[in-house]
Order: structure tokens, then C-alpha cells, then sequence
């Protein structure tokens, strides 16, 4: 990060490290240190980009202290600890290499803020496997999208990047797609096409989803099913017709966001969408498709893979990388009582807070995040993609982004905190 | 720094130095010529009876991006047999199948390998297998970019367009995306596959675009050549695994014009249908071909029994095995419109007769084609088996009668059905020095590795001569990476970091207009965003760039 450096006062092509689709087309506008999105900014970028900069200090126990001051006092922390864990992963791959490092170093138990979403697809992919596609394929390819559980809607530009664009390289007319729901509450505003075209909305309970999808499994199966007139508030009459579409798409696709399928077992749901994907290959083409891993979750799984072997939820206080989906949530390593610091990172997001644990706590975070106890150390940390360039991997875990920098901050970047604790420890 | 290793017997192929007593200097990274007698030598290796050759070379392995990554997250249980400990100088990680990063690093060179290369980097996904690449430790690496399942390409083919725009958009990826060769993988199948053709021989269509897997093999072998990429076109043929599909390589081999290219894993591409099984070698034939041709080189992809994953570009074939799949979970991936992959686990079984004659089959390709200057040692790690297995593997080259005792306990009908046993062939010492370090060299344009001239990159490794071959690859006395000792009796005694290999072909640049508005209609990232920065790769501290010249 060169804080130095003159920024170009117009970007284009800015990728959007918000949320885990990156959008890579926004035109932002740097006007003496204040950001405005001229181009391409859904409300969570205006929101995040255009946010003042406020000026913070790092802290030592609620007291200001410079940056050397802090980074001493959190390796200090560290040099005690015997099992320590590192949280939240709110950063980008380079933050997360200098967090890898540390974890090794420390023995430390490693964990994403949104990890219990990611999780739930980790133990499918892990006990079966799926059949998956991406964005590029969605928007090019797809004629039928079965939204499960989630309408989207926390990625806001979703339907406009990869449903309805308007050209696609076989020219597929977007406007036909077929749009399907299932579940609840769910918004299905978006899922109408721009010539009018509505999309099925096939309500049922979030946690009876899955059931609902092993009938559709029997169906395009050509099995018996119970001779009920509706499976969980949906009538059969409209789950046959489904069975039938998903049977004559040319390229289906099921969408789910593991997060928003939030009740026990959920993961039971997760593996019935790859089963029939998996299913519906011998005969079509039909793909899974998840949206989740936002505040860099994505990046940080990806990096913890290929560094230690494991996705997240790993423990390095045996020396080796020990992986437990469950075991080694933050939730669980707290109530636990399992770790005896905890390093808390969080550099997108000013509204997630940090957990309040009795242990010593170090807190890096933006500097607009507001704490509600006074943490050992908290540091302000820069965002990337705003205040730093680096990388981001996307949902699909395929594509990563390259960030860029647009604006000048005096905070520190994860990467260089946590190296430079790294380095005392 | 000057470093001598005095004494040393040295296979140097390059140099025609087969078993010679030489001595080596080695000068701030680069080995020098012998100096003046009144300079003064820092350190002396005393290393008599001490073989040395060059650092080997992997030139297809799998060791970084998102297939790989997908195999690590799917196999946490094969990790926990192969856990591997921090110690004061390396990180830990794990090891088997599909390893961490750290460990892969540290495990090529605790293995003599001061190179290796990424042979399946799609463009989509390039920069994920550089971030990979970059955390694998010491060695150095390279990887080529994937083409022709990719819709830009297919539409320009389908389109008749000159073969020199299609020239010129190769050049661009290969810039683009940081590539060192070119790549192609089941060609035009994985873009069937998405609109559900489920098979595609040599000259069938891909039923959208029209084109067939010859014409995309001659199109984009005539591209690496004209942009003078040193490295012929690395073609993973069409059928892989298919009884029969070795007519399919044979027909490859001919249609290509005498251009050259590259057959990879050729062992999953030399299957006959005799026998009661319908399963048979056909690696005679395949040989024979090789033989004749000048123009093809061919690595073999051998398998060894046991567990593995095989990760794959290749969704229309890695589909078609996920029956196999063991443990029973399968991952398959549609990608960008660009390509796709596939990871399937499983366990090759000595008993199993399909098995048992695929790694007969790979032993015969071995021992049958005469030229070890076209023809590398590769398990297509981890698709034949994870790369740890390379030193049994020499053994089984080097030494008949641990070959023929190997034999002896595979599958019977598989054994008998083999001609392995009848082969008295026996690999030399030169003969390995060529296939796994000046051969890949050559092959892949890297002037100053592989050999042990003066001006050479001080790459070298040092083995202990003993009889059993597995244990004198197993754990090379020294492993010297740039003019620096990084191993020493099969374990780190210095972590480095390792260059990237790059080429820059010259191409008009004027093919990103029409790129552009291209990337701006039907993909989800833009141009500028697609393209890979020099910083991206060094900013990090750990690679640097080495770009390596256009013939």
C-alpha cells in the first residue's frame, strides 16, 4: 500500500470487494479523498465506497497508542497464548497468507465470520461432491434457475449480471429464462423477466425445502411418490410440472445461498440439490450454483486449502493443520472456553462486530467500526479494494478479482499488521 | 560465494557427459567455469562417488489452482494420513494426493525437483493458480494456459476466421494470463460436454459450434508455432480412458501434419479392445508411432496402485469415470465458457485386471519408445499417482528384476496379457538424467536449466549411488536451488522462493478491440480485470518473474 501515490481522480473498471459476486465495472470518483460511484454501484457499494473515512487511532485497552505500540501489545498477546484463534477473516488472500502464517506460527484456530453458511456446503462436498457452474455459464447458458431458498437479494446485482443480461454468446434469449422459488419470504420481484414473463413461486418452509426436492428427485426419477395432494404446502400438480421442466432444460440451474438456509441439518437440504444435480447429468446438463462467502469468505477458504490442505476450521496448535467443520467454529471454540486469545479481523464491514469474549482480544477493524467494549488492542485497518489493491476469490471460487486501490488511507492494510505480529511473535 | 563440488561423477546430457568425474563451480547462483588458480574457493563439496545432475524438471503436475484446491477441500480424510509438522525452518501442511502448497514445495525438492509446471491453468482461473503457484516454496514454476473448449476461440474457428487472428488471441492469453505453453484438453469436448454431448471422436462436431477436435489441434498447433512458443501445443487427446482411443492417438499423431506436439499421459491414450476383457495395450502401436515421428513427444501419465484423486479439465471423461469414484464423491465443474473440470478419487488396484494392465501399459510405453529426449517421466500427478511415487518408479525403469518382481504380483490376466515381462530394457543413469531433466528443458525453452554448463542456473542435485534406485531418488544427498543448498539428506535446510516462467510472444495487439467489447457483452469480468499484472505475481514477496525467449 503507498499511501503517496496520486490516485487517478476517475476509476473505471473498479472491482467491488463488498460482497462476494465482485462486480469489476464501477466507475468511482475520487474527490479529495471523498469516493462517489458515478457508474455500476448497487446500494451496498454506494453505502461502503462513499463512506467518510473517519480518522482512528489504535488502542491499548481503550487508550490511543501509536501502530508500534499496538502490534507490540497484540504479539505480546500472542506470545502468552497458548491456544489462540484467529476470527472473523474479514480480509483479502494477502491478508489471509499473513494470517496463515501467524495461525501456523501460534497454533492458532482458524475461522470465517460466515463460516456456518460455507460450512454446511463443505460437508457436502466433502461427503458427495456436486456438479457446479459459475456466473459466465449462468448468464450464457442457463434456460431454466430454480432459486432455493434465497431470492438473491443480498447480492443486488445478481439478476442484472448473469439473468437477464441481454446479449449471450448463444443466443439464447435471456427474456424466456425460466425463473422457479422455493421457500419462504422469499422476494420473487426480480426473478420477473423484462418482457413480462413471471417467474413460480413454490412456497414452503425454508427447512422443508429438502423434501421437497427429494419428491422432485423421485419425480425425474419416474418413482412412486406418496399419493399426497401437496408436499409441504406445494400441490403435487405443480412439483410434476417442475420435474417435467428440469427434465427438458438444455441447462438447469439450482441456486441456493447456504447462509440463508439457517436451521439444523441444513446441509441435509444442500446435499439433496447436488443429488438430483447430480442425477439430472445423466440424462441433461443442470449445474449447482451457491452465493455465500461474502467479507472475503471465499478468499479465506481458498487460501486455507491450498496453504494447509483443509478448508477453514482448522487448528494449528499440534503443529499440523487439524480440520473440524463443527468443532472449530468461533461460536464453539468461545462457549468452549477452547481458546485463550482471540485476534479478531474484520476490515469490509463497519456493522459486524467483533464477539465480546473473556479473553484477551485484539481487534482490527475499520475504522468506522462502532465497539461496544474496549478491546486489548484495536487497530483500524484499511479495506482493500478501496484503500489497498490485492486479490478476491469469487463465490464460484473460480474467478478472483484483481483490487484495486481508489483511495488514499493512513491505516494499515491486514496483510502488513499481521505479518509485522507475525514477525514479534 | 564461490562453491566447488570436487570430484563427482556427472550425467549432463546437454553436454554429452554420461558418468564423467567433474568438477562444478558455482558463482553468486550460476555455474561458472573453472576459476584461476589464485582465487580462493569458499566452500568445497568433497563429493566422490557422488552422482550430480541438473535439478529434474516435472513438466506435468498439478499443483496449483482451483481443480487442485477442490481436490484438497473434498479430501480431508486422505490429508489425515499425511500430516505434516511445522518445524523452526519449514510451515506445515499435508501431504498425499492432493498436498498443501508449503508441503508440495518442500516435497519436490527434498526429491531433487527444483522445477515444475502446471499444466492445466484456465484462463478463467489463472489467477488463482498463480497465487498457488507463488506459495509453493523454492521451486521454480510455469503453467500453460487451456484452450480449446473456450467460446472465443471455437467461435473464430467456426467462423473461418485467419488463422492469424486465432494466432494472435493465442498470443494474448499467453500474455494475459502469464502462460508459459499452450494447453488443450479433450479439445472442444469440455465445450460439448456443456451442451451435453457425452463423447468426441477426432473428427466429430461439437454440435454448436461445428468444429472438430482435429481442427482445433491443427489451428492451435499452428498457433504456438508461429507465435514461436518453444514448447509444441500440450494436447490432452480426445477419449482419454476409452478402450480402443488408442486408434484415436494414432490418428492424432498422423493428422497433425508434422507440425510438432505434445501427447500428455499418453498411458490413459493406448488402449486396445482385444482379449475377453476388451481391454488390451496398445502401447506397441503408440510407441511405434512415436518412434517414427520426430515431431511428437509424449510424457506418460503412469499409474501406481494405490489411493489417489485425478483432477481433470477434462468434464466430459472425469463424468463419464465418476462411477468409479472411491471414495464415492465427485466433483464437476462448467466454467466460464472457457472450460471446466472434473475431480474424481480413486484407488488403482494391483488386483484389479484394468488397473493392473494400466500400469503395464505405462511401463511398456516406457521401455518401448527409443528416444528418451522425447518422452517424460510423469505420473500426471495426482492422476496416475501422487509425484512422491516418481523415485519407485525409476526403480521400476532402472532395474528389470524389481520390475518383473512387481509383475509377478499384479492381476494375472493383466500380467499375462502384457508384453512387460518380455522386455529386457533397463534405463540408465544418462538415460534419467535426459527424460526428467535436459529433455523437459528443451522441450519446454528454458535454456539455462536442465543442464550443467557454465552460465547454467546453479539447479543441482546430488545423489548418494546406491544399488536400490527408489532410495537413492528418494532422498538426494544435496539439493542446491540458484547456487544455494535448500536440502540436504532428503530434508529443508533453506526455504526460498522460486520464479515464475513466462513468455511474452509478440502478437497484434490490435485483437483486444474486438477482445474487449467481446469480454464487455458475454463474460462476468472485464478485459483489464482478466489480465494478470507482473506486481500481482512478485508484489507478494514471494516469485519473481522469468520470462524466457520466443525461438
Amino acid at each position: 500500500m503507498n499511501t503517496k501515490q496520486s490516485l487517478a481522480i476517475v476509476q473505471k473498471d473498479v472491482p467491488c470487494p463488498f460482497c462476494s459476486i465482485h462486480c469489476d465495472d464501477l466507475i468511482i470518483h475520487n474527490h479529495s479523498g471523498r469516493l462517489k460511484i458515478k457508474e455500476n454501484g448497487c446500494h451496498i457499494a454506494v453505502d461502503r465506497f462513499e463512506r467518510p473515512l473517519p480518522q482512528s487511532k489504535p488502542t491499548i485497552r481503550g487508550k490511543t497508542a501509536t501502530l508500534d505500540e499496538a502490534i507490540s501489545q497484540a504479539a505480546g498477546i500472542f506470545k502468552k497464548s497458548v491456544e489462540p484463534l484467529i476470527a472473523g477473516l474479514g480480509t483479502d488472500v494477502g491478508g489471509m497468507r499473513s494470517v496463515m502464517e501467524l495461525a501456523d506460527k501460534t497454533g492458532a484456530i482458524i475461522d470465517h465470520m460466515f463460516n456456518d453458511g460455507t460450512t454446511r456446503n463443505f460437508l457436502v462436498l466433502q461427503d458427495l461432491g456436486w456438479v457446479m457452474t459459475t456466473m459466465g455459464e449462468i448468464k450464457n447458458r442457463a434456460d431454466l434457475i430454480i432459486f432455493a431458498g434465497t431470492d438473491a437479494g443480498n447480492y443486488p446485482r445478481f439478476y442484472e449480471r448473469v439473468v437477464w443480461n441481454e446479449h449471450s454468446m448463444f443466443n439464447y434469449d435471456t427474456k424466456n429464462r425460466d425463473i422457479v422459488y422455493i421457500g419462504e419470504n422469499l422476494d420473487t420481484s426480480q426473478g420477473k423477466s423484462p418482457s413480462g414473463k413471471k417467474p413460480t413461486y413454490l412456497k414452503c418452509p425454508q427447512d422443508e425445502i429438502g423434501e421437497v426436492i427429494s419428491v422432485l428427485h423421485a419425480l425425474v426419477g419416474g418413482n412412486k411418490t406418496q399419493k399426497k395432494e401437496k408436499i409441504s404446502g406445494i400441490k403435487m400438480a405443480h412439483l410434476e410440472k417442475l420435474a417435467e421442466q428440469m427434465k427438458n432444460a438444455v441447462y438447469g440451474v439450482i441456486v441456493w445461498a447456504p447462509g440463508e438456509l439457517d436451521f439444523p441439518h441444513a446441509e441435509l437440504t444442500i446435499q439433496n440439490f447436488c443429488e438430483i444435480t447430480k442425477y439430472l447429468n445423466r440424462e441433461t446438463r443442470f449445474a449447482g450454483f451457491f452465493l455465500g462467502g461474502n467479507d472475503g469468505g471465499m478468499s479465506a477458504n481458498n487460501v486455507s486449502a491450498w496453504q494447509s490442505g483443509f478448508p477453514l476450521r482448522v487448528n494449528f496448535s499440534k503443529g499440523y493443520p487439524e480440520h473440524d467443520l463443527q468443532k472449530y467454529a468461533t461460536a464453539n471454540v468461545l462457549k468452549n472456553k477452547e481458546a485463550d486469545a482471540l485476534l479478531w479481523i474484520s476490515s469490509f464491514n463497519p456493522e459486524i462486530k467483533p464477539p465480546r469474549a473473556k479473553i484477551p482480544t485484539i481487534v482490527l477493524a475499520t475504522p468506522d467500526t462502532k465497539l461496544d467494549f474496549k478491546p486489548d488492542v484495536y487497530i483500524p485497518v484499511s479495506t482493500p479494494g478501496v484503500d489497498h489493491s490485492g486479490q478476491m476469490v469469487r463465490t464460484d471460487s473460480v474467478v478472483s478479482l484483481p483490487l484495486k486501490q481508489v483511495r488514499n488511507s493512513d491505516n494499515q492494510s491486514v496483510k502488513e499488521i499481521v505479518r509485522r505480529i507475525a514477525e514479534l511473535v | 560465494m564461490l562453491i566447488k563440488l570436487s570430484g563427482g561423477t556427472v550425467y549432463d546430457p546437454v553436454h554429452g557427459i554420461n558418468g564423467e568425474q567433474r568438477d562444478i563451480y558455482i558463482r553468486d547462483g550460476q555455474i561458472t567455469r573453472k576459476p584461476a588458480a589464485t582465487v580462493d574457493i569458499d566452500k568445497t563439496y568433497d563429493l566422490k562417488g557422488k552422482v550430480i545432475m541438473a535439478g529434474a524438471i516435472d513438466m506435468h503436475t498439478h499443483i496449483g489452482g482451483g481443480i487442485v484446491n477442490i481436490a484438497r477441500m473434498m479430501l480431508p480424510e486422505d490429508h489425515r494420513q499425511d500430516l505434516v509438522s511445522r518445524t523452526p525452518l519449514t510451515r506445515s501442511g499435508c501431504g498425499h494426493a492432493a498436498p498443501s502448497t508449503l508441503t508440495a514445495g518442500y516435497r519436490y525438492v527434498e526429491m531433487g525437483y527444483t522445477a515444475c509446471f502446471e499444466p492445466a491453468m484456465l484462463p478463467a482461473n489463472a489467477r488463482q493458480a498463480h497465487m498457488e503457484m507463488a506459495d509453493t516454496p523454492i521451486v521454480d514454476k510455469g503453467a500453460y494456459a487451456m484452450l480449446g473448449s473456450d467460446d472465443f476461440f471455437l467461435r473464430m474457428l467456426a467462423a473461418k476466421k485467419d488463422q492469424e487472428a486465432i494466432t494472435d488471441y493465442v498470443g494474448w492469453i499467453i500474455n494475459a494470463t502469464q502462460a508459459l505453453a499452450i494447453k488443450v484438453v479433450n479439445p472442444g469436448g469440455i465445450s460439448a460436454f456443456k451442451f451435453n454431448q457425452r463423447k468426441l471422436d477426432l473428427d466429430e462436431k461439437n454440435e454448436y459450434y461445428g468444429t472438430t477436435p482435429r481442427d482445433i489441434i491443427k489451428s492451435l498447433a499452428r498457433a504456438v508455432r508461429e507465435l514461436g512458443v518453444p514448447h509444441p501445443l500440450h494436447v490432452h487427446g480426445c477419449n482419454l480412458g476409452v478402450p480402443g482411443n488408442m486408434q484415436t492417438t494414432l490418428d492424432t499423431i498422423h493428422g497433425v501434419e508434422g507440425m510438432p506436439l505434445h501427447l500428455t499421459h499418453i498411458q490413459f491414450h493406448s488402449y486396445g479392445t482385444e482379449g475377453d476383457r476388451q481391454f488390451s495395450s496398445g502401447a506397441a502401436e503408440i510407441a511405434e508411432a512415436v518412434n517414427a515421428n520426430p515431431n511428437i513427444s509424449i510424457d506418460v501419465g503412469q499409474v501406481l496402485f494405490g489411493q489417489t484423486v485425478t483432477a481433470s479439465g477434462d468434464t466430459m471423461r472425469q463424468y463419464a469415470g465418476h462411477w468409479h469414484a472411491n471414495p464415492k464423491k465427485w466433483v464437476l465443474m462448467d466454467i466460464e465458457c472457457d472450460a471446466g473440470c472434473g475431480v474424481v478419487p480413486f484407488k488403482y488396484r494391483d488386483k484389479n485386471f484394468v488397473n493392473a494392465l494400466q500400469w503395464a501399459i505405462g511401463l511398456e510405453l516406457f521401455l518401448l519408445v527409443n528416444d528418451p529426449w522425447r518422452i517424460f517421466l510423469t505420473t500426471d500427478h495426482p492422476n496416475g499417482a501422487p509425484f512422491t511415487s516418481y523415485p519407485h518408479l525409476i526403480r521400476l525403469l532402472m532395474d528389470r528384476s524389481f520390475r518383473n518382481d512387481m509383475l509377478a504380483t499384479i492381476n494375472k490376466d493383466a500380467a499375462a496379457s502384457s508384453i512387460l515381462g518380455s522386455i529386457d530394457r533397463e534405463y540408465s543413469l544418462y538415460d534419467i538424467a535426459i527424460m526428467t531433466r535436459a529433455a523437459p528443458a528443451r522441450s519446454l525453452g528454458l535454456k539455462n536449466r536442465g543442464h550443467l554448463g557454465s552460465g547454467s542456473i546453479a539447479d543441482i542435485t546430488v545423489y548418494n549411488d546406491v544399488k536400490n534406485k527408489e532410495k537413492m531418488f528418494e532422498k538426494p544427498l544435496y539439493v542446491f536451488k540458484d547456487g544455494e543448498l535448500v536440502a540436504k539428506n532428503g530434508k529443508i535446510v533453506k526455504v526460498t522462493t522460486g520464479g515464475t516462467h513466462v513468455l511474452r510472444p509478440e502478437y497484434d495487439k490490435s485483437i483486444e478491440r474486438s477482445l474487449k467489447s467481446y469480454f464487455d457483452k458475454y463474460q462476468t469480468i472485464k478485459l483489464g480485470n482478466f489480465k494478470i499484472d507482473d506486481d500481482e505475481i512478485v508484489e507478494h514477496g514471494n516469485g519473481n518473474i522469468i520470462v524466457q525467449p520466443c525461438t
